[in-house]
């Protein structure tokens, strides 16, 4: 249990320490529907700082991907619909090119990576800046 | 033919200029929002993957370091992201703060729940990564909580003057101080922490003012937690960002006048230097370090620089300032953040698989039926 220092395992992989819940059932809802195109995600326990990355990073998609060369998102937009409520909706509408649910993960996957290499980025900026000095 | 040419090619600087920096004008601030939407009139829908754009483009300087102050930039980020890491660093964060409060006795003047408030935002010296969070139904354990005592008592002090009236003299203890919390090692706590012995980050926090003959005994239990729940568990003082100030001058400055545009911004923005033009030094105003200019909008008042200036703010370049309170170092208050959204997403992912799996296993129950 001796981990101090700035080694990154003690706080990246170990969720536990960081985070006050486990997964619970109700931390992600969304309906079944038949159209896969477009869905309403709501999420508890979450607010702008998430509602805000999230929307962007999908939003992105709107753009034409590489592969289809044809846009896969139509419409992503989040809201919190009361203070009170410790609530978040994240609204997604696709193209026939892929789903809403494909949408969030690869929303959820981006900006997992642009965690990754922010955290690279700096960690790197940091090192060397210490040497220089 | 070429006059259109070279129409089209300043309406695409003009585009450009538009999706890369914010407008700072006399009435106000232009050009705010963030184009980085589709279909926006200045994006030039490239075919690119963002996110290998995002890792090209991406870098972070380190501008100044001290181990609880930091100034970095981020640059190449939208502020999507960097507000959702700001947001965290002051918000969700954890760090061990006093949360229980058992008053065996208090005779001062100092009410129980404003004394136990006063203790709760005493900034506790102690890893927050070697502890749990508590939950409602646990009990404390030494994995969980840190324990504090005070038992102080102020006194007349006996080598006072008969007429003294200066309470540092009259009496001992009539300042209640950080210093006065004393950490009891639960467990395993005191092999473990020998190396960091837990305590207040400041010793001379004043808790409480007494006169002789009041009394104070308490223990207080510390427990981890996050901003959001209450601001005394934020690991920062302040964690800020600003957009990077732009001077844009669009003709040489020269003369007297660069003496008066140059005090129109933040001593050390504008230097007059002496320049050699047609066989005589003139006086030259220059852009040096527009960094630390606070953007006062002075310049845009005067009618003689209103078309030489062009005063913007570059939309993808973060400044950041963090600093913190003591707890812990800056550098890893930023890198924690980075964690916390990263594992915010982790968890989501997971949660939507469960969902995914769940929704199946419904299907198939309905199809047997």
């Amino acid at each position: 249990m001796d981990t101090s220092g700035d080694n990154d395992s003690n706080s990246g992989e170990d969720q536990t320490s960081l985070f006050n819940e486990n997964i619970s059932d109700d931390l992600l809802e969304f309906a079944t529907v038949k159209d896969p195109t477009s869905l309403t995600f709501s999420i508890s326990g979450e607010d702008h700082t998430l509602g805000n990355a999230l929307r962007y990073v999908i939003t992105l998609k709107i753009r034409l991907s590489i592969r289809s060369r044809s846009p896969e998102v139509e419409y992503c937009g989040y809201s919190i619909p009361h203070p009170s409520e410790d609530k978040l909706n994240i609204r997604i509408q696709t193209t026939e090119n892929t789903t809403a649910i494909e949408a969030m993960r690869k929303g959820l996957e981006d900006l997992k990576t642009i965690c990754d290499h922010i955290k690279e980025t700096f960690i790197r900026s940091n090192r060397l800046f210490d040497i220089q000095q | 033919m070429s006059k259109r040419n070279s129409k089209s090619q300043g309406n695409a600087e003009r585009l450009e200029q538009l999706r890369t920096r914010v407008m700072i004008e006399r009435e106000g601030v232009e050009s705010i929002s963030s184009s980085e939407f589709p279909y926006h009139s200045s994006n030039r829908h490239q075919d690119i993957d963002y996110i290998k754009e995002f890792i090209k483009k991406f870098s972070v300087k380190i501008i100044r370091k001290e181990q609880y102050d930091m100034e970095f930039d981020l640059i190449g980020v939208d502020a999507a992201i960097a507000n959702a890491l700001r947001r965290i660093m002051i918000a969700e964060v954890p760090t061990m703060a006093i949360e229980k409060v058992y008053i065996y006795n208090n005779t001062s003047i100092v009410q129980d729940e404003v004394l136990a408030h006063r203790l709760g935002l005493i900034p506790i010296k102690a890893d927050p990564d070697r502890f749990y969070f508590k939950q409602a139904n646990e009990s404390p354990t030494d994995m969980n909580t840190i324990v504090f005592k005070i038992e102080h008592e102020c006194t007349f002090s006996p080598k006072a003057r008969e007429d003294e009236t200066d309470p540092q003299k009259l009496y001992i203890g009539h300042n209640l101080l950080s210093e006065s919390l004393t950490w009891i090692p639960k467990g395993d706590q005191e092999e473990q922490y020998a190396s960091c012995p837990i305590r207040p980050v400041h010793h001379d926090i004043l808790i409480a003012q007494m006169r002789p003959g009041q009394k104070i005994k308490i223990e207080a239990h510390c427990e981890k937690g996050i901003g959001k729940d209450h601001a005394k568990w934020s690991p920062v003082a302040t964690a800020s960002y600003r957009l990077m100030p732009e001077i844009i001058l669009k003709k040489e400055i020269t003369g007297d006048l660069a003496d008066k545009f140059a005090a129109c911004f933040t001593k050390g923005v504008v230097e007059v230097e002496d320049s050699y033009v047609e066989g005589q030094f003139i006086k030259c105003a220059k852009v040096v370090n527009p960094r630390i200019d606070m953007v006062s909008r002075e310049v845009l008042r005067h009618k003689e620089f209103e078309d030489i200036v062009q005063l913007t703010r570059i939309r993808d370049h973060f400044i950041f300032n963090v600093e913190s309170t003591g707890i812990m170092d800056s550098e890893k208050i930023f890198l924690d953040s980075v964690h916390i959204l990263q594992a915010k997403c982790k968890r989501l992912l997971a949660a939507l698989d469960h969902k995914l799996r769940e929704q199946e296993r419904d299907r198939e129950q309905m199809d047997i039926y």
